[in-house]
């Protein structure tokens, strides 16, 4: 009866954890394609209900309406495993995510190494979709989004290092309050850039949506995909880059902290300059999406590793030594 | 306590039949499949006993570097074909070689954990000293970068070399290929890059060599 208790509750928190993502997905989609459109000089969805809000909401309807179809010679159960893995793992790294100080499902001490854990996980969604597929567009991107998010792990690795060098801390509450001074954006700003860009190219998106590309490969991994299975894809991939956006907030724009502790801005709730925070790093992310063109993909993964892997590098050991030479490497007292 | 022994049941035995399946699979990606969720379990085995950082390294490492290039290359190679077995259809040659190093394998560990013995003053784990308020994560920093400090360093320096020694075994310098040089795009001139030329009539002239 005890664990019973214990197991609604936290399925109530969890319940109220997920509606709410899904339905930011559903909106960050609709802003997406918003911003788009306006960058081209269209208008972009604005029929379906107020400035066309409910047009993510059309398009899911529609898919669920469609059949689903799975081609003869594919791999039945990962077939259909890989979009419910690349759903799930969006939605499990919220789980740590803290959007106050104690609006949190579970606050754990090595919250950056789970999200890191899990972001590393979401390959598997498209390597599985690639190859059960058993066609040939659909497994050249799932292998070249593998190697490209293997690349990039490494350099995101890196940077989550700088900033827990001046943290002292794997827990994300720690790392949000230890930027209660300055903001990691201001010390650290060439590794936030860094982070932006992998952030781009770990979620596939534009510029570096080789995966996807539509003029070599079709539309990569999802070729084979229709109907709510598409669209699990789908939903996945805008989860990601939601949850790339909240890591970067954490990381480097102090979390739900105000930009100054002055009157009109401390009395804003703190879940609010969380969400304003996201949906600033998600406004840049689509405004990328309008104005640069694809990379190819040598250049690609020369940016990777001949670029952004020695430069990382290069900046764990200027961070260590600046913060130990003057002295100001946290430290914490083992009694 | 009941759900606690549910779940390490549980993991347990996933890990040890996802183990039995790697070896049994037919088909190699199926194998590595059942390699990833062995991986998984062991790291969920890992966090339970209260070892977080490990548990979460495993998944790291293991799960989201090591085990996606082992599908890469398997998936690549399409391993499939070459499938051979002992009983059925052609004999393979691989087999008795590798039963022999296997069997040699198995007579080291007898040897190796047959002499094995505890040492007289050794802690038992329930005895083990840990404070409730420092993580493991901590407790294992302070442990590798002071005493352990070397060892920690020399086991870098050997994964360096073997990484080192990969690419030198696998690089071969290729010849008449073209490569981008951002160097020379950038630094390209009017004056080196265009040239006028005095075409004569019905002859042409070669360019470009």
């Amino acid at each position: 009866m005890q664990y019973l208790n214990i197991l609604i509750q936290e399925l109530y928190k969890i319940f109220f954890l997920i509606i709410p993502i899904l339905v930011s997905v559903a909106l960050i989609v609709w802003l997406d394609r918003r911003v788009w459109g306006f960058v081209q000089k269209r208008r972009g969805p604005n029929i379906v209900g107020p400035f066309g809000l409910f047009q993510t909401l059309a398009d899911a309807l529609k898919y669920i309406f469609k059949e689903i179809i799975i081609p003869a010679s594919a791999n039945k159960i990962i077939f259909i495993l890989a979009p419910i893995v690349t759903m799930t793992l969006a939605l499990v790294a919220w789980a740590v995510i803290p959007l106050s100080e104690d609006l949190v499902l579970s606050n754990i001490n090595i919250g950056i190494l789970y999200l890191f854990a899990v972001s590393s996980l979401g390959v598997y969604g498209i390597i599985m979709g690639g190859w059960a597929s058993n066609s040939k567009y659909p497994f050249l991107g799932s292998i070249r989004s593998a190697a490209q998010m293997v690349s990039y792990e490494v350099s995101i690795g890196i940077i989550i290092i700088n900033v827990l060098l001046c943290v002292g801390s794997l827990n994300l509450t720690d790392i949000v309050l230890a930027q209660k001074n300055i903001w990691f954006v201001i010390p650290l700003f060439p590794m936030f850039v860094i982070f932006f860009i992998s952030a781009l190219a770990e979620t596939n998106r534009p510029p570096f949506d080789l995966p996807e590309a539509e003029a070599e490969l079709v539309a990569g991994y999802q070729t084979e995909y229709s109907g709510m299975m598409y669209a699990m894809f789908w939903l996945g991939e805008y989860a990601n880059i939601l949850l790339m956006c909240a890591m970067g907030s954490i990381l480097f724009l102090g979390g739900w902290l105000p930009p100054l502790e002055i009157y009109p801005l401390d009395i804003i709730p703190a879940p609010i300059w969380m969400v304003l925070k996201i949906l600033f790093l998600f406004f840049l992310f689509s405004i990328v999406k309008a104005i640069v063109p694809r990379y190819r993909y040598d250049q690609l993964m020369k940016l990777g590793w001949k670029i952004f892997l020695p430069f990382s590098l290069l900046y764990v050991v200027l961070t260590a030594s600046f913060l130990f030479y003057f002295d100001m490497l946290p430290t914490k007292d083992f009694g | 306590m009941i759900i606690h022994a549910f779940f390490f049941y549980f993991f347990s035995i996933v890990a040890i039949l996802s183990a039995l399946m790697v070896i049994t699979s037919r088909s190699t990606v199926n194998s590595v499949f059942f390699l990833i969720l062995d991986f998984i379990s062991i790291g969920c085995l890992f966090i339970m006993v209260g070892a977080e950082f490990l548990g979460i390294i495993i998944l790291i490492v293991y799960v989201g570097a090591v085990a996606v290039l082992f599908l890469f290359v398997v998936m690549m190679l399409n391993v499939t074909h070459q499938k051979q077995s002992w009983f059925i259809g052609r004999k393979s040659t691989h087999i008795p070689s590798g039963l022999f190093v296997s069997i040699i394998i198995l007579l080291e560990l007898l040897v190796v954990v047959g002499g094995w013995k505890y040492k007289p003053n050794v802690m038992s784990s329930s005895t083990l000293q840990v404070s409730e308020n420092i993580s493991n994560t901590h407790l294992i920093g302070s442990v590798m970068y002071t005493d352990y400090f070397l060892y920690f360093q020399i086991s870098g320096i050997i994964l360096l070399l073997s990484m080192i020694g990969a690419i030198v075994l696998t690089y071969r310098k290729r010849e008449n290929i073209k490569r981008q040089s951002y160097i020379n795009q950038i630094s390209r001139e009017k004056k080196t890059s265009v040239e006028m030329k005095d075409v004569e009539f019905e002859k042409g002239v070669k360019i470009d060599d």
